[in-house]
């Protein structure tokens, strides 16, 4: 799996880091996402899937 | 077993439900009606970056046309349901054609409130859909003046970018400030000064009594104190109700919205999701929300519902606003009946986070221009943490 943000969609909800803080984190100043693992662990799949599904911004995109 | 889904609504709420019916194993057929010819799109960017023009409307569209094929649905757009016979399984759609189903979910979203006046006149607005914006852009190119009617989300969004691009605004609402009802009157107070400290003539505490024309042409806003505001683009930005007359004669309990249980659920068979709902709540009650994110959540839990799942929805809602270069995000419940506490930095550094509270417990929490903070504080909304000790002084160390 490959995790693809797109940061300047990012409005920093912080929805990601809610469900899957493995892959996702905040800035501090701003609150954009950043990725942490581009290609997540097997344990951390299906938390990504579910921050590209709720993402309230389509900054997230996932192939599988 | 389902074996035929109709989903009327092809917005964000329609389309996640139909997604999650696939992913949820529903090989059946697939129906999705929607009134507005465009594929679906994403609502929030309309009033900030579509309208100021930093993005065109292909950067808004909510999916490539490769992941709306595998969806494997019939398409119905630009083809508004004009009614639900809930006996016999059926939509009945404008042009008169009957679409049946054994599972249906409603996401027909809201409409804009209009005024009983003006609305025929050149050069007044609402903001609803793609097609709007596209007009209030043009509108805003060659306008010198905006009057903006209403100072929620909308009107408050729409003021930012207008200044932005250089118009005279004057927003105008009968409330003391904007965004009362969604945020109370202390933030509300400093959203005031936000907007007049960027230009915006703010007049708040008056109400609309006609809107002026020349010549079939808006010319401006006469007010209930007498007073006169020139304008040559009025928006129009007074709420939304619910879109459900459609549903007049279905039998199907309509308050504010489709009345569904905490399952999401109207009628068996029949579930509701996105702005159109109102669900009970397990923590918090009858509930209707107008965000983006709950779009989403909901019609995510009512899709698996409709498929059998028996899965209470109650959630901690989330919206944003962004006005100028200030980005407000709340968490769980805010509004003027509640307690407003600021546990985190300080208004005038820009920047602060504050808990909302019921006296008893937290119900939500908001951040201004500190993003992290919302989401460390949710957890405080989520837990319903006693008030008293939410904000003692220890809780303003929210780690991070």
């Amino acid at each position: 799996m490959k995790v693809v943000l797109d940061q300047d969609r990012c409005i920093g909800s912080g929805q990601c880091v809610l469900s899957s803080p493995e892959v996702f984190d905040q800035r501090d100043d701003d609150g954009i996402a950043v990725l942490l693992a581009e290609q997540p662990p097997a344990d951390a799949e299906e938390g990504a899937r579910e921050a590209a599904r709720i993402c309230p911004a389509l900054a997230i995109t996932v192939a599988e | 077993m389902l074996s035929r889904v109709v989903v009327v609504g092809a917005s964000a709420a329609g389309l996640t439900a139909a997604e999650a019916l696939r992913r949820e194993g529903f090989t059946g057929e697939l129906t999705i009606i929607g009134d507005e010819v465009h594929s679906p799109y994403d609502r929030p960017p309309l009033s900030k970056q579509i309208l100021r023009g930093a993005w065109e409307p292909d950067r808004i569209v909510l999916r490539p046309d490769a992941l709306l094929a595998d969806l494997k649905a019939s398409w119905m757009l630009g083809t508004p349901a004009a009614g639900l016979d809930p006996i016999g399984r059926k939509v009945v759609l404008a042009d008169g054609r009957e679409i049946g189903y054994d599972g249906l979910v409603i996401a027909t979203g809201a409409t804009p409130r209009r005024l009983p006046f003006g609305h025929d006149l050149a050069g007044v607005h609402l903001l609803r859909t793609l097609d709007d914006t596209l007009a209030l852009r043009d509108g805003l190119r060659s306008a010198r003046s905006m009057a903006i009617v209403g100072a929620g989300f909308l009107g408050a969004e729409v003021a930012a970018v207008g200044r932005e691009s250089g118009l005279e605004v004057t927003m105008i609402d009968p409330l003391p400030a904007p965004m009362i009802r969604q945020f109370g009157a202390e933030l509300g107070g400093l959203l005031a000064q936000l907007h007049q400290s960027r230009g915006v003539n703010l007049r708040c505490g008056v109400g609309v009594s006609a809107l002026t024309g020349e010549g079939g042409r808006v010319a401006g806003v006469e007010l209930s104190d007498g007073s006169h505001v020139t304008a040559d683009l009025v928006l129009v930005a007074i709420g939304a109700t619910p879109a459900t007359s459609w549903l007049a004669t279905s039998g199907l309990r309509l308050g504010d919205g489709v009345e569904c249980d905490q399952y999401c659920a109207a009628a068996p068979g029949i579930v509701a999701a996105g702005d159109v709902a109102s669900w009970h709540h397990p923590r918090i009650g009858r509930r209707r929300l107008e965000h983006r994110m709950n779009a989403t959540e909901q019609a995510t839990i009512a899709a698996k519902n409709l498929l059998g799942a028996k899965i209470p929805f109650a959630p901690v809602s989330y919206f944003w606003t962004d006005q100028y270069d200030v980005k407000l995000q709340v968490y769980g419940r805010s509004g003027d009946d509640l307690d407003f506490h600021i546990v985190a930095g300080d208004p005038t550094e820009g920047r602060f986070a504050a808990l909302y509270g019921d006296g008893h417990h937290v119900t939500g929490a908001m951040a201004w221009n500190l993003p992290r903070h919302a989401r460390l504080l949710r957890a405080h909304v989520a837990n319903q943490i006693p008030w008293k000790e939410a904000v003692a002084p220890i809780s303003t160390n929210v780690g991070g």
